[in-house]
């Protein structure tokens, strides 16, 4: 699916008038950043669960999908450093909103890992991860908000790129690398999830034998 | 609720006493503070903009406040006295506003130095920026407390706290800087106002989860 999105995107939909061929990193770009707020999302909302159920199992699907989303936000940072690079000549802007938003959340989320890795595992760690993750989907509106006012201000030229009205088969192509992409992350969660609760069970396991 | 503010001030009352018996931290973080804007004269070339200054002033503030958080939970710690806050029979969000309460007194104090340090340094301060600092202080020491608490939880505390606290203080220094040097300080106030009641209500409602065992 994802490929096909792709190849629609490369040879069907029409080029941008302003920025040509480098335009098409849009219909990976995109769907990338978005997908790894979904898995912000997804991750945060099974850490709410955690809390507010109580079930253990809640933990290890909220750090993978935190994981998931870490690796797109990644993605999303230098696909859109490479697209910046090519329409504006610079590797990093800081005027680039959804660049600096991506940079704050990349370094709220390795800090989210350093704190799971620094904890002992149990009912603690389970509980403070998951309260950090929730303040991380609050920090992404907070954040968003900020980098927009401020951006009248600290940084006087805003690049303004693609509103609402691409084109229908823009808009098509784009939907389907979107679909693609998240299909893509699902399934990354699942095989993630399943090694992750496999390497649980056989580290019991082995505490059981020793 | 009158029984919830009556623990909510016997903690803060507790916070302040101690620290005024043992000076432990206030001392630290109003040296530190003095510190850092000298060390701030030489990082900055000679002739640098006002806009410059005041944006140090803002780094100053941050590392400041996040020197005295790492203190913030070290009694608790040290004593296991927190095991025993969790066992006494108050509702435990009034933990965290008790605590947010002493740590926003401290910061309020650190600055009481270092604004008039800074308006003698450097140059004078502008209404918006005092508005600014109080702002980003109730934000600060909101979220800074809960995030104490997380980190004292790990192996390296002094360590975690930093990583944890800067990424969610940039949106401070950001409505801080801008109400600070912008040209319409007062979307930035409501900006950082903003930010304090959405993480402050976050950080008392989830306190909670994180000091029970």
């Amino acid at each position: 699916m994802l490929v096909g999105g792709i190849a629609l995107a490369l040879f069907w939909a029409p080029e941008d008038a302003n920025q040509g061929f480098s335009q098409k990193i849009f219909y990976v770009h995109v769907p990338i950043a978005l997908t790894a707020y979904a898995s912000f999302g997804f991750g945060a909302w099974k850490a709410l669960r955690l809390l507010w159920t109580g079930g253990t199992h809640y933990d290890l699907e909220s750090y993978t999908a935190i994981h998931i989303g870490v690796i797109f936000g990644l993605l999303t940072l230098v696909t859109g450093s490479i697209w910046a690079k090519i329409s504006w000549g610079y590797w990093w802007t800081w005027g680039e909103r959804q660049l600096v938003l991506f940079l704050i959340l990349f370094l709220f989320y390795s800090a989210y890992f350093m704190l799971r890795y620094s904890t002992e595992p149990g009912p603690r760690r389970e509980r403070n991860s998951a309260v950090y993750a929730l303040f991380g989907v609050v920090l992404i509106p907070v954040s968003f908000l900020a980098v927009r006012i401020a951006g009248t201000i600290l940084h006087p030229t805003i690049f303004t790129h693609e509103g609402a009205n691409l084109p229908g088969s823009m808009l098509f192509a784009f939907c389907v690398c979107l679909a693609g992409m998240l299909a893509l992350a699902a399934t990354l969660y699942r095989v993630e999830l399943a090694g992750k609760r496999a390497d649980q069970s056989l580290r019991e396991l082995r505490e059981l034998l020793a | 609720m009158s029984r919830y503010a009556a623990d909510v001030t016997a903690l803060a009352r507790k916070d302040l006493l101690l620290e005024l018996r043992s000076r432990d931290t206030l001392p630290a973080m109003l040296l530190f503070v003095v510190s850092a804007l000298a060390v701030f004269h030489f990082a900055l070339p000679s002739g640098s903009s006002a806009r410059a200054e005041t944006g140090l002033l803002w780094i100053a503030i941050v590392f400041t406040a996040l020197l005295g958080l790492t203190r913030a939970f070290s009694a608790e710690r040290e004593q296991g006295l927190l095991d025993g806050l969790v066992l006494a029979p108050c509702d435990r969000s009034a933990i965290w506003l008790g605590k947010t309460i002493g740590v926003t007194a401290f910061l309020v104090l650190a600055e009481i130095v270092a604004l008039p340090a800074f308006a003698l340094f450097f140059h004078p301060l502008s209404w918006e920026l005092v508005a600014a600092v109080a702002l980003a202080d109730l934000g600060i020491a909101a979220i800074g407390t809960l995030l104490a608490a997380i980190a004292a939880a790990s192996r390296a505390r002094e360590l975690l706290l930093p990583l944890l606290f800067l990424p969610l203080a940039i949106p401070v220094v950001i409505g801080g800087v801008g109400a600070s040097v912008g040209s319409n300080p007062a979307s930035f106030l409501g900006f950082l106002g903003l930010y304090d009641a959405v993480f402050a209500i976050l950080s008392w409602a989830s306190f909670e989860y994180v000091v029970t065992e």
